[in-house]
């Protein structure tokens, strides 16, 4: 009874526009874990195997990145590497909520685990605690719903579907991303960082391991160092 | 048969690696008081990363830099976005017009 109340009251903190907005983010997650489920039952794993990476490893890009390495003959001992290296930006995630996001006890257990891109990029959206928290776990759920449900329903399917770029659908994480991050780039020290940081990751993406060229785009947070000299002057 | 017990470790030990990854920021988070200095790099440095991965997302395959269709698409929902479009049509609207392009056989 608490569990719904509460839950009623995450929903309200939230506008119906952002609401449909992640509901829409987390089906396209879906629609690909449809493709990983198949991709990784045609190429020889079984059914089980991609419901539960999806579960518990929740990383979309280090689980294709897994299953396509052992796919191919790689060692499982490097598969592994290479996927807590392109997961090594969950850390930095994790030290940039504030600290009443997160909050102690079981719940941060959980909290942690339903860290990934979309909803820690909504939450550093939000302009307050609660709506942080609201946006953080209603996306991290959605997110554990529909990513193992679409490697299920992919894996059932075997290569029925195996292309859904034809719908679009790669573009639509880049986007959802590059919305909620906007209005963080209208100042100017965090637009200079930013953008250094994505030219760094694409000058060295085509030779470094996946994963390695977003963690070097760090080095060009010290661009926005120093805070915003017109608000001195005010 | 690419699956073997020891997949089954490698899948648990990245599970496990990912969850320290995520675990470990909260808990530093909440035991230390960081300087407001700090906690600005902190938040640049999300936003830094979250940047790097539009880049890449939008503009890479893999290790191959290229295409049009998938960067046309997130671009006309960043142009939407500055607007202030509703964010589900900012969304849907990337993916439309990435499906239109490749239905138009763009790469």
């Amino acid at each position: 009874m608490f569990i719904i109340f509460n839950m009623r009251s995450i929903w309200r903190t939230l506008d119906r526009n952002l609401l449909r907005g992640i509901a829409l983010a987390c089906l396209s997650v879906g629609v690909i874990g449809i493709s990983y489920g198949a991709v990784c039952v045609t190429s020889g794993f079984p059914l089980w195997f991609p419901v539960l990476a999806a579960a518990l490893v929740l990383a979309a890009s280090s689980e294709f990145l897994f299953v396509g390495m052992i796919a191919a003959g790689g060692s499982p001992a490097a598969a592994v590497l290479l996927g807590l290296l392109v997961n090594a930006r969950h850390l930095p995630y994790g030290l940039a909520m504030p600290p009443r996001v997160i909050q102690p006890g079981w719940r941060r257990i959980v909290a942690s685990h339903l860290m990934n891109d979309e909803s820690v990029v909504l939450a550093l959206a939000q302009p307050d605690v609660p709506r942080q928290r609201s946006a953080y776990w209603i996306c991290g759920v959605g997110m554990l719903i529909c990513w193992p449900a679409g490697a299920l329903l992919g894996g059932l399917a075997g290569n029925v579907i195996h292309d859904t770029d034809a719908f679009g659908l790669d573009s639509m994480f880049p986007a959802v991303i590059l919305a909620l991050i906007l209005p963080a780039l209208r100042e100017r020290g965090m637009r200079r960082a930013v953008l250094t940081g994505a030219a760094i990751t694409l000058a060295t993406t085509p030779f470094l391991p996946s994963g390695l060229p977003e963690l070097l785009a760090l080095c060009a947070v010290f661009l926005n160092s120093a805070p915003e000299k017109k608000k001195k002057a005010v | 048969m690419p699956y073997r017990p020891a997949v089954l470790v490698a899948l648990l030990a990245l599970a496990a690696g990912t969850f320290l990854f995520r675990f470990t920021g909260p808990v530093l988070r909440s035991r230390l008081t960081f300087p407001p200095q700090a906690e600005r790099l902190l938040n640049t440095a999300a936003i830094v990363l979250l940047g790097a991965l539009v880049a890449s997302s939008a503009l890479a395959t893999g290790h191959h830099i290229g295409g049009v269709a998938r960067p046309m698409g997130v671009l006309v929902g960043g142009v939407l976005a500055y607007r202030k479009v509703p964010f589900l049509v900012i969304v849907a609207a990337a993916a439309a017009v990435t499906a239109v392009l490749r239905l138009l056989s763009v790469p």
